[in-house]
C-alpha cells in the first residue's frame, strides 16, 4: 500500500507515549521519584503490600495524569501544600494550634471546613449559573469545586500525617471511620463530577450533583460539631490491614458514580417534566439534552459498578483474611450485594427495549436511597462485624 | 416428534435466557437479602416468640425467615441465577465468538442505508483505489478490514474492539464460577448429612472425646467448614467445633494444633492494639513442628486450613481471695485460692455456700463521658483486674457478682466496686464501699463489725441517750431503757436490710397517718447511734474526736452508711477482695477449610475483567460498499458501535467526512 500514503500521513496517529507533552514526563517523574523517597525513608514501616499499594498508587496517579489532565494540576497543588502544612507541623503536634497557616488553613480540621465552605458555595453558584445562564458564575462555580476537592484531599492527607503524630502506632491512612469516608465521598464524586462536566461540556447538571455534595458536608459538620467525630482514635486490630488501603477508596468510586448517576437522573426526570409542561420553559432549555443525561447516567453507573464489583471483591479477601471466610452475609457485606444487584439490574433494563427514560432515570434516584442505606443506615440501624464509625 | 421435544427444550430455554427472568432474579434476591439484614437471624427462637407473637412466629419459621440464607427458597433462587446465566452464555457465547470473528461481508446495501449512521456518495475514482484507500484509512483507525467481491459490488468490512464481546462471555461465565466456588463452600454439604441422618449435631454439653460418632466429622470427610476451638496457654486440640443451631459437632483435624501464648497488647489510651497467639503445629507429615504467630488479619494457613485469631478470654486463671465475712461482729478473714472455672465450698456465717468462680478479666475499659474526656483527655477509662462468680446457697439458689480488684475515684473519693444481681437478665447494682485513708477496707469492715457487736453498741447507745438526757431519775432512767431498745432494735432491722427494712417495718406497725413523724424519729435515733458508734471507731483509731470530725470523715461516714445500707440485699454473707492473682489466658481460634476459595476468586477475577471489557473496549464495526453504477462508483458507508450512540454517531461523523474527502480528493 504505497498510493495513499502521503495524502493521509495527516491521519497517522503518533502512539499515546508520544503525544506526551514535557509538562506529563515531568509530572511522572515527580510522582516517581516521590514514592522512591517515601518507600526509602517509610519501608521499614511497611510490609511488602503496602509498597506495592505505594507503587502501584503512583502509577495508576501517572496514568489518571495522562489521560485526564487536569488532574496533573490538582495533584500538584495537593502535594505542596499537604507537604508544607506537614512541614509546619514538624513533628509537633500542637503547632496546628499555634502555627496560623495550619490553624487557619492547612491542619486537617481547617482544611476540611474550607472543603465544606467551598462546596456549599459552589452550589449556590452552580444553582445562580442555572438560572441565570450567567458564564462567569459558571466558571466561578467549577472553579470552587475544584478549589474544594483539593482542601478535601489536602485535609485527608495533612489528617494522615496528624495521625502519626498522635503517635507512631496510632498512625492509619484516614479511611477508617464514617467522618473520613464522608470527607472522601465528597471529594470523589466531585472528582468524577468535574470529569464529566469538562466532557460533556456543560456545568447545568453541576448545581444538581453539588446538592447531594452538600448534604454530605452538611452530615459532616454535624457529625463533627455534634459527635466530635473528627477526633483521631487509634485502629481497631481488624481495621490494621493494608486492605484497607485499596477497599475502601474503591466502593467510595462506587458510592460517589452512584450518587451522581441518581442526581443526574433527577434532572432527567426534572428536565421531563419540564419539556412536556412547556418546551420553552427555563429548566427545559437549559438543562441538558435527555440522551445526553442518559449517556452520562450510564456511564457513572458503569463506572460505579466495575469498582464497586472490585470493592467487594477486595473486600471478600479482606474478609476471607480476616474473619475466616469471604462471606458470612454480615449486614455491610450483605448491603454491598444488594447495592451490586440493583446497578446490575440496573444494567440489563437498560439493554431491554422500551424501558430506557424515565423508568430508568428513577431507578437511579432509588438506588441512591439504596446506596446511601449501605453505607450509612447498616452503621446506624444494623449491629455486625463492620464495627467502624457507628454513630 | 423430535421437532416437538426440540420446541420443548427452546421454550425452556427461552424462558431461563430471558432478561426478564434475569432482573426479577436479580431483584429477588436484593429483596430476601434487605429481609436478612433487617430481621436479625439465627437468634433464640424465644426471642422471636417475644418480637412477633407465636402466630407469626409460627409462620416466619416455617417459610424459613430466620435462616434465610440457609432456606430453600432462597438456595433455589440462587440455582435459578446460575441457571439463567448459564443459558444465557449457552445461547449468546456462539453469537458473541462468531461476532468476534465474522466481518458480515454480505451486507445488503439496503440494510446500510437503513442504519442509524450511513452516508452515501459517489466518486470518479477507480474502485481498486477507493478500496486501497478506505483500507488503510481503516488501518489507520484501529480497525480489522475484510473485503469481498459480489457480481456487481465490493464489500469492504471493518471491526474493532472484538474483545470487549469476550468480556460478555467472562462476565457471566464468571459469575457461574464464583457461584460454583461458593457452592462448594456453603453448608450444602452438611446439610445433606443431616438430612441423609449421618449427622445428628449434639446438643449436651458433654466431654469432646465423649461426643458420639454420629455427631463427629473425620478429617478425611470433612468438606468446607468453619468451626472454632478455644485453647488455654499450655494445651493443644486435635479437634475443632462447628456450632450447628443449637447444637455442635465434632471436627477432627489431621494434625494437632497446640497454643504456646497468648498476648493482648494495648494503646497508652486503654483499647486493645493487638491480640497474638503463638501456635504450634504437630504434624506427621512435618519433620519438625511448625510454628507461627497469628493475629487478627493475618492467619495461619496450614494445609489448606485457615487458623484465625477469633477472640480470647480466660483459660483458668488463679486467684487469691480475702473472703471478708459481713453481718458478724468479729473480722474473720479467710483467704481462699481457686482458678477460674473451678468451685469452693466455703462455711459462712449463714450456712454453707459455694463459690463459684466463671471469669478473670484482666481490664475493664469504658468510654469516658464528655466530661471525663475534657478533664482527662482521654477516650477511656480503665477499672482494671475484675472477677465474676456466683455465690450458691445450700437450696441452690445463686446470685452473681461482678468484683473489682482497685479502687477507683469518684468525686475525689476512693471506692472499691462489687456489683451483684439476681439473675443473668438484669445489670449488675454495684456496692461502692468506701476505702480509708490507707485505701484499705478496715476502716470500714471495722464499723461495720462494730454495729453487729450488740454489746458494745448498746453501750455506746446508753451513753448518747445519758448525754442527750441529762440527769437521771427513776422515771428517765426507765425511758431511757425505752429509747435504747428502740435504738438497738432499730440497728437491727437496718443490719438486716438496710433503710428498706425499717420502712416495711414501719409500714406494719404504725398506723397510716402517723408513718411520716414516726419515719422522721426513727432516721433521727438510728442516725445518732450510726453516729457515735462511728466515733467510736475514730477513736480506736485514735483520732482525737472532741474536736469537730473532718469533711473526709464525714464524708466517709455518709458513704459507709450508703454502702453498709445495701449489705442486707447484696445476698452474700461475704465480700470477696482480689488480693492476687495469676493470669492464664485462652485463645479462641477459628479454623476453616474451604475448598471452593480459588474457585470463587477465579469466577471474581473473570467477573472483573469481563466487566472492565464491556465497559470500556468500545466495540464498533463498519460496511463499505462498493458499486459501480452509470460510469462512477457509489460508495455506501454506514457503521455501528455497541455502546455509547451519542459517542459513535460522532465518531463516524468525522470518520465519514474524511473517508468522503480521501475518495473524491476534494
Ligand atoms: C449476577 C448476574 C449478572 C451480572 C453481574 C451481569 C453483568 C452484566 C453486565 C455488567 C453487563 C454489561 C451491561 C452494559 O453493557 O451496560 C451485562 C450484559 C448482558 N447480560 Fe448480564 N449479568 C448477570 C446476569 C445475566 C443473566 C442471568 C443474563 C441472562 C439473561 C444476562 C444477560 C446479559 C446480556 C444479554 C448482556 C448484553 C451483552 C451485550 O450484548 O453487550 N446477564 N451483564
Amino acid at each position: 500500500m504505497s498510493v495513499p500514503n502521503e495524502f493521509m500521513s495527516s491521519e497517522i496517529q503518533p502512539s499515546f507515549f508520544k503525544r506526551l507533552n514535557i509538562v506529563d514526563w515531568i509530572f511522572a517523574v515527580l510522582l516517581v521519584t516521590g514514592s522512591i523517597y517515601a518507600f526509602q525513608k517509610y519501608s521499614v514501616l511497611m510490609d511488602s503490600y503496602e509498597v506495592g499499594i505505594l507503587f502501584g498508587t503512583a502509577f495508576s496517579f501517572i496514568a489518571i495524569g495522562w489521560l485526564w489532565k487536569p488532574a496533573r494540576g490538582l495533584m500538584f497543588y495537593v502535594a505542596i501544600l499537604s507537604l508544607f502544612a506537614i512541614y509546619l507541623y514538624g513533628t509537633e503536634l500542637a503547632a496546628g494550634e499555634s502555627n496560623f497557616f495550619l490553624r487557619f488553613l492547612l491542619s486537617a480540621q481547617s482544611a476540611t471546613m474550607w472543603m465544606s465552605a467551598l462546596f456549599v458555595m459552589a452550589t449556590v453558584a452552580y444553582f445562580i449559573e442555572l438560572f441565570s445562564g450567567n458564564v462567569f458564575t459558571g466558571k466561578v462555580a467549577t472553579a470552587m469545586t475544584w478549589s474544594a476537592t483539593a482542601m478535601g484531599f489536602i485535609g485527608l492527607l495533612v489528617r494522615w500525617r496528624e495521625t502519626y503524630l498522635h503517635g507512631i502506632d496510632i498512625g492509619h491512612i484516614p479511611v477508617s471511620n464514617l467522618y473520613e469516608v464522608f470527607i472522601l465521598f465528597a471529594i470523589i464524586t466531585a472528582l468524577i463530577y468535574l470529569y464529566y462536566e469538562k466532557r460533556y461540556e456543560t456545568r447545568s447538571l453541576g448545581a444538581f450533583v453539588l446538592l447531594v455534595i452538600t448534604a454530605a458536608v452538611a452530615f459532616l459538620l454535624w457529625y463533627h460539631f455534634e459527635k466530635g467525630a473528627s477526633e483521631i482514635k487509634p485502629l481497631v486490630p481488624a481495621l490494621q490491614s493494608y486492605w484497607m488501603k485499596i477497599h475502601v477508596p474503591a466502593n467510595f468510586v462506587g458510592y460517589g458514580a452512584f450518587a451522581l448517576a441518581a442526581m443526574v437522573g433527577v434532572a432527567y426526570l426534572i428536565k421531563d417534566a419540564a419539556v412536556k409542561k412547556n418546551p420553552e420553559g427555563l429548566l427545559a432549555t437549559r438543562l441538558p439534552p435527555l440522551d445526553m443525561m442518559d449517556d452520562v447516567m450510564h456511564k457513572s453507573i458503569a463506572l460505579g459498578f466495575a469498582f464497586f464489583t472490585i470493592a467487594t471483591v477486595l473486600g471478600a479477601m479482606w474478609a476471607a483474611e480476616a474473619w475466616g471466610g469471604y462471606w458470612s452475609w454480615d449486614p455491610k457485606e450483605t448491603w454491598a450485594l444488594i447495592v451490586w444487584l440493583n446497578y446490575a439490574a440496573w444494567l440489563h433494563m437498560r439493554l431491554m427495549k422500551g424501558l430506557r427514560g424515565t423508568p430508568l432515570a428513577w431507578w437511579a434516584v432509588i438506588g441512591l436511597f439504596v446506596t446511601l442505606f449501605a453505607f450509612l443506615g447498616v452503621n446506624m440501624f444494623l449491629s455486625g462485624m463492620h464495627s467502624y464509625g457507628e454513630l | 416428534m423430535i421437532n416437538k421435544k426440540h420446541s420443548r427444550l427452546n421454550v425452556l430455554l427461552e424462558f431461563f435466557g430471558s432478561m426478564n427472568l434475569a432482573i426479577t432474579i436479580l431483584v429477588a434476591i436484593a429483596i430476601a437479602s434487605v429481609i436478612g439484614t433487617v430481621l436479625q437471624q439465627n437468634q433464640p427462637y424465644n426471642d422471636y416468640i417475644i418480637k412477633f407473637g407465636p402466630f407469626w412466629h409460627e409462620v416466619f419459621q416455617t417459610i424459613g425467615l430466620y435462616n434465610i440464607y440457609g432456606a430453600i427458597w432462597f438456595l433455589a433462587l440462587l440455582v435459578f441465577l446460575v441457571l439463567s446465566t448459564s443459558v444465557c452464555v449457552y445461547r449468546n457465547a456462539p453469537v458473541m465468538l462468531r461476532d468476534m470473528r465474522q466481518f458480515r461481508v454480505n451486507v445488503k446495501e439496503k440494510s446500510l442505508r437503513l442504519m442509524h449512521n450511513s452516508q452515501s456518495w459517489s466518486t470518479e475514482k477507480s474502485s481498486e483505489e477507493v478500496e486501497k484507500t478506505l483500507r488503510y484509512f481503516l488501518k489507520l483507525k484501529g480497525f480489522r478490514t475484510r473485503i469481498k467481491e459480489h457480481d456487481d459490488h465490493r464489500v469492504i468490512a471493518g471491526m474493532k474492539g472484538a474483545w470487549n464481546r469476550s468480556g460478555y462471555i467472562f462476565t457471566h461465565v464468571g459469575i457461574i464460577v464464583l457461584c460454583l466456588g461458593a457452592y462448594l463452600d456453603g453448608s450444602f454439604g452438611l446439610t445433606i448429612k443431616e438430612w441423609t441422618g449421618r449427622i445428628i449435631p449434639e446438643v449436651r454439653d458433654i466431654r469432646a472425646d465423649q461426643v458420639p460418632a454420629t455427631a463427629r466429622l473425620k478429617a478425611e470427610e470433612s468438606g468446607s467448614f468453619r468451626g472454632s476451638i478455644s485453647l488455654q496457654e499450655g494445651t493443644s486440640s486435635k479437634i475443632v467445633f462447628l456450632n450447628i443451631r443449637d447444637g455442635y459437632l465434632v471436627q477432627e483435624l489431621p494434625f494437632t494444633i497446640e497454643l504456646k501464648d497468648f498476648r493482648i497488647e494495648h494503646y497508652a489510651s486503654g483499647q486493645p492494639k493487638s491480640f497474638e497467639s503463638d501456635l504450634i503445629i504437630h504434624d506427621d507429615l512435618l519433620d519438625k513442628p511448625l510454628e507461627q504467630t497469628i493475629s487478627v488479619n493475618h492467619p495461619l494457613i496450614y494445609r489448606g486450613y485457615a487458623m484465625y485469631q477469633a477472640s480470647f478470654g480466660d483459660g483458668g486463671s488463679n486467684l487469691s481471695l480475702v473472703a471478708w465475712p459481713f453481718h458478724s461482729q468479729k473480722i474473720q478473714k479467710i483467704d481462699v485460692n481457686v482458678a477460674v472455672k473451678e468451685k469452693r465450698t466455703l462455711k459462712t456465717s449463714a450456712g454453707k455456700y459455694t463459690l463459684e468462680l466463671d471469669d478473670f478479666k484482666m481490664f475493664n475499659i469504658f468510654p469516658n463521658t464528655k466530661e471525663e474526656r475534657l478533664e482527662t483527655g482521654k477516650q477511656f477509662k480503665n477499672f482494671g483486674p475484675s472477677f465474676t462468680f456466683k455465690m450458691r446457697d445450700a437450696t441452690g439458689v445463686a446470685n452473681e457478682y461482678h468484683n473489682y480488684m482497685l479502687p477507683i475515684t469518684q468525686n475525689g473519693r476512693r471506692f472499691i466496686l462489687t456489683g451483684m444481681r439476681n439473675s443473668v437478665a438484669e445489670t449488675f447494682r454495684y456496692l461502692h464501699i468506701p476505702m480509708d485513708k490507707d485505701d484499705s477496707l478496715d476502716r470500714f469492715m471495722t464499723f461495720h463489725a462494730l454495729l453487729h457487736d450488740q454489746i458494745r453498741v448498746k453501750r455506746i447507745a446508753q451513753t448518747s441517750v445519758k448525754a442527750a438526757m441529762g440527769d437521771i431519775n427513776k422515771i428517765d432512767q426507765k425511758m431511757q431503757a425505752d429509747v435504747v431498745r428502740s435504738m438497738m432494735n432499730l440497728l437491727t432491722l437496718f443490719n438486716q436490710g438496710g433503710y428498706v427494712a425499717i420502712d416495711q417495718d414501719i409500714k406494719k406497725r404504725v398506723p397510716k397517718d402517723k408513718q411520716v413523724k414516726v419515719a422522721e424519729a426513727y432516721v433521727k435515733i438510728l442516725q445518732n447511734l450510726l453516729q457515735n458508734t462511728f466515733l467510736a471507731v475514730l477513736k480506736q483509731e485514735g483520732v482525737d474526736t472532741k474536736k469537730s470530725v473532718s469533711d473526709e470523715d464525714n464524708l466517709f461516714f455518709e458513704d459507709a452508711i450508703s454502702a453498709l445500707a445495701g449489705i442486707g440485699a447484696y445476698g452474700s454473707p461475704v465480700y470477696f477482695q482480689l488480693a492476687e492473682f495469676k493470669q492464664r489466658e485462652s485463645s479462641g481460634i477459628q479454623i476453616t477449610l474451604h475448598p471452593g476459595q480459588n474457585i470463587f476468586y477465579l469466577g471474581c477475577l473473570m467477573l472483573i475483567v469481563g466487566i472492565f471489557m464491556m465497559f470500556y473496549i468500545s466495540y464498533q464495526r463498519l460496511w463499505i460498499i462498493l458499486k459501480p453504477e452509470s460510469g462512477k462508483l457509489m460508495i455506501t458507508f454506514a457503521g455501528s458501535g455497541n455502546r455509547d450512540q451519542r459517542e459513535f454517531a460522532k465518531t463516524f461523523a468525522v470518520l465519514v467526512s474524511k473517508a468522503e474527502k480521501f475518495t473524491t480528493g476534494k
